[in-house]
């Protein structure tokens, strides 16, 4: 099986988030970035696939020279090789010419099938894999929570979540992109020895020219979505303590609940 | 200049880090309680590769730098100091004397066992008249034919339970103090060798102490460590790499305590306030952190220098001496910011205070570090710190 699985970095989950003061995008800098918690669902599954059914993981990332470290660890998780778009022209992408860009670098590869995260906890999009898809004309499923690849690699079993905890079981043919949730597995660390092997695993970095498309179609450039503001939610406000007899209590809260809160 | 982390060692650290967040620090109370490490969790270890830091790779070793072991050791103290003293055998005193001077057939032996964790390792060096001073040691082994005999006793010797193959040293030329002295490789259940006693201590007693003795205990001669007269060599040549392990695992113990005592100073309420807004505990968390800073800087610098084959006993003296007197000043801290929760055993500071403690004895008591870095600066000036 030629395995591949779309990763991206992303900001550490337990980063807190500033926003710059034009209100266009996030303080980076001491931000510490992190494989997509749900790429490492992505890795370890096709890491298993690969162990059941022999072949190769390769991974695919589209991001800034800083990208190269969670590629490594994917490596040093098991993967074989990595393929990093790489270029200035990339950044400021959207959904779409991401998925643009990946598609790129993924066409002239073969594959038999394509991982990545339901969604990427940095835009919470969840939408590459399914233009993705559209792009290099296969199926996906998403939020999968189970996944049995046929012997003959030719199809697939997916379970995927569905509102009120129950599950849908889907039959694809491969090649498909599959998006992965959590309860899929649970992902290994690098090894001492991943992590001395993966310093000698290729990474074929891909810029502008060598995706073959043009400075329009990706990046910002190529984006069909600008976004116009980044705000936080107002900090919560401090809690007030009502005191009193209980019979006084339940009065002022009532009163409070209607006129303040405006919720009874 | 560039103090930066390079991103093979970055990748290591958060792979450790991981580990150690998701898999360790949620298991700390249980751990504490039955005073043993679960079974799946030293599994994970072993396939980890965390078994064979430093052993060669053409023994199964990851062949790594002293460096990649102290982040190793760091990141897992942060959980429980345990962890980096389950494995100290196996990546340290308990292996490396093989390394360094054991032949072909004991290295094939021994190594890629130890490395993978199938067999675990330990130091025996201490005897009860023989702590500082350990060219004291009284424990004799006499050549009888194709045997050495070892009679004695040991003490306070780190997971001696639960060793295969322990690394012994005795007297073997009375006359030669010092140079007299020879070590031995002993394996569990050699006839005449037993576990006297578990000495239970002041600390977590997760790895345990013992008392070990021989009574006519015959093993191979050919079990015999390098030559004879290279016993105080032997335990002497490690120690650098041991002491600068045990600045890496202050540090991370150090990190986890500025954690919670800061996470505590932002939650306790007291006088209407969180008393994270009182000065006199914003100073004990200024102190804390800059001791920490202290500490991880000299760490760095004195294991990359060992690592570019620079050994210095003096500069890893002053690592093991102040990382682990540091570690006594913020683990008291860290008790006091949390006030009497510090004190109870409820909370997870009480038990950290009293594992430290023990940090500024074994691997050389600060006194002794002082002895080694005091001599240093009378006969070298600043030689040691690269004032030359
Ligand atoms: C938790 C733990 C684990 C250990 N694990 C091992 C192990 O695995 N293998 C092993 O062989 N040993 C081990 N040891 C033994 C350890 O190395 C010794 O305890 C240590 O070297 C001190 O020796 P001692 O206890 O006999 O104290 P002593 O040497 O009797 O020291 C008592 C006091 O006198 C001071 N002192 C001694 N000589 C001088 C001097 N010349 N100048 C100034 N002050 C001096 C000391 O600093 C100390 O304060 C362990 C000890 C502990 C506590
Ligand atoms: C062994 C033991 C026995 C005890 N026995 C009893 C008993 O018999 N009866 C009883 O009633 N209580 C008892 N206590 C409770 C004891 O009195 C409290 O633990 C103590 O007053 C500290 O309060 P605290 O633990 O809530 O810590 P906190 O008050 O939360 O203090 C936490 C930290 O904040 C600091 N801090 C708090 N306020 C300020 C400030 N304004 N400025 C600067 N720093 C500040 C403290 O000094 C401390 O370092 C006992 C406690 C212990 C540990």
């Amino acid at each position: 099986m030629d395995i591949l699985v779309c990763m991206k970095q992303v900001p550490d989950t337990e980063t807190k988030i500033v926003i710059n003061p034009e209100g266009t995008g996030i303080v980076t800098d001491g931000i510490k970035y992190v494989m997509n918690p749900y790429d490492e669902f992505a890795v370890e599954e096709a890491l298993k696939i690969k162990e059941k059914m022999g072949g190769t993981v390769t991974i695919v990332s589209m991001g800034p020279q800083r990208a190269t470290e969670a590629i490594r660890t994917a490596l040093a998780m098991g993967a074989d090789k990595g393929v990093h778009l790489c270029d200035d022209a990339f950044e400021g992408a959207d959904s779409y010419s991401t998925a643009k860009a990946l598609a790129a670098a993924i066409k002239p590869l073969s594959y038999d099938i394509i991982l990545g995260g339901k969604q990427a906890v940095d835009h919470d999009n969840a939408q590459v894999y399914a233009a993705l898809a559209e792009l290099l004309d296969i199926s996906h499923v998403s939020i999968v929570t189970q996944l049995d690849v046929a012997e003959d690699g030719k199809s697939a079993v997916a379970q995927r979540e569905v509102e009120g905890g129950a599950r849908e079981v889907i039959e694809v043919s491969l090649p498909a992109f599959i998006a992965c949730q959590k309860g899929l597995n649970e992902p290994r660390y690098a090894s001492l020895p991943g992590i001395m092997k993966a310093k000698k695993k290729p990474i074929d970095v891909i810029d502008l020219a060598k995706s073959g498309l043009s400075a329009d179609e990706v990046g910002e450039k190529g984006a069909k979505l600008k976004i116009r503001k980044f705000f936080l939610p107002p900090e919560r406000e401090a809690g007030k303590i009502l005191e009193g007899e209980p019979e006084e209590l339940a009065t002022q809260l009532v009163k409070l609940l209607r006129e303040e809160a405006k919720a009874i | 200049m560039d103090f930066d982390i390079p991103e093979e060692y970055r990748i290591l650290r958060d792979s450790i880090r991981r580990f150690t967040d998701r898999e360790l620090i949620p298991i700390n109370e249980e751990v504490e309680q039955t005073k043993k490490i679960p079974d799946g969790i030293i599994d994970q270890m072993k396939e980890m590769g965390l078994f064979g830091i430093l052993t060669p790779e053409e023994y199964g070793g990851m062949g790594m730098t002293v460096v990649a072991s102290c982040m190793i050791q760091e990141e897992l103290s942060r959980a429980n100091i345990c962890y980096p003293m389950f494995i100290s055998g196996n990546i340290g005193i308990g292996t490396m004397g093989i390394v360094h001077f054991g032949n072909d057939e004991q290295k094939k032996k021994y190594l890629p066992a130890m490395a993978s964790g199938e067999i675990y390792s330990c130091f025996a060096l201490t005897e009860p008249n023989a702590g500082s001073d350990a060219a004291a040691i009284e424990t004799r082994a006499e050549r009888k034919g194709d045997t050495y005999v070892i009679n004695g006793l040991k003490h306070y010797i780190t997971r001696g339970n639960i060793s295969d193959v322990f690394t012994v040293v005795a007297v073997t030329d009375k006359a030669k103090r010092h140079k007299g002295m020879s070590a031995f490789i002993v394996e569990k259940g050699t006839p005449g060798f037993s576990i006297a006693k578990i000495q239970h201590s002041m600390g977590t007693d997760i790895c345990q102490q013992c008392e070990l003795v021989f009574e006519d205990c015959a093993i191979p001669a050919e079990n015999l460590l390098g030559e004879e007269g290279q016993g105080f060599a032997i335990a002497m040549g490690v120690l650098e790499e041991g002491r600068l392990s045990l600045g890496a695992r202050a540090i991370g113990i150090a990190r986890r305590l500025i954690e919670l005592s800061r996470e505590h100073a932002q939650l306790r309420v007291q006088f209407g306030k969180t008393i994270a807004e009182f000065q006199a505990v914003q100073w004990m968390l200024a102190d804390m952190a800059t001791e920490l800073y202290a500490m991880k800087t000299m760490l760095y610098d004195a294991a990359w220098r060992l690592d570019q084959g620079n050994r210095n006993r003096a500069r890893a003296g002053m690592v093991k001496l102040f990382c682990t007197e540091a570690i006594g000043r913020i683990a008291d801290r860290a008790v006091q910011i949390h006030g009497g929760m510090g004190y109870m055993e409820e909370a997870p500071i009480e038990s950290v205070y009293r594992e430290v403690r023990g940090m500024r004895i074994y691997e050389g008591t600060s006194e002794i570090q002082r002895l080694i870095i005091s001599r240093d600066v009378l006969k070298n000036g600043l030689k040691s710190l690269d004032y030359d």
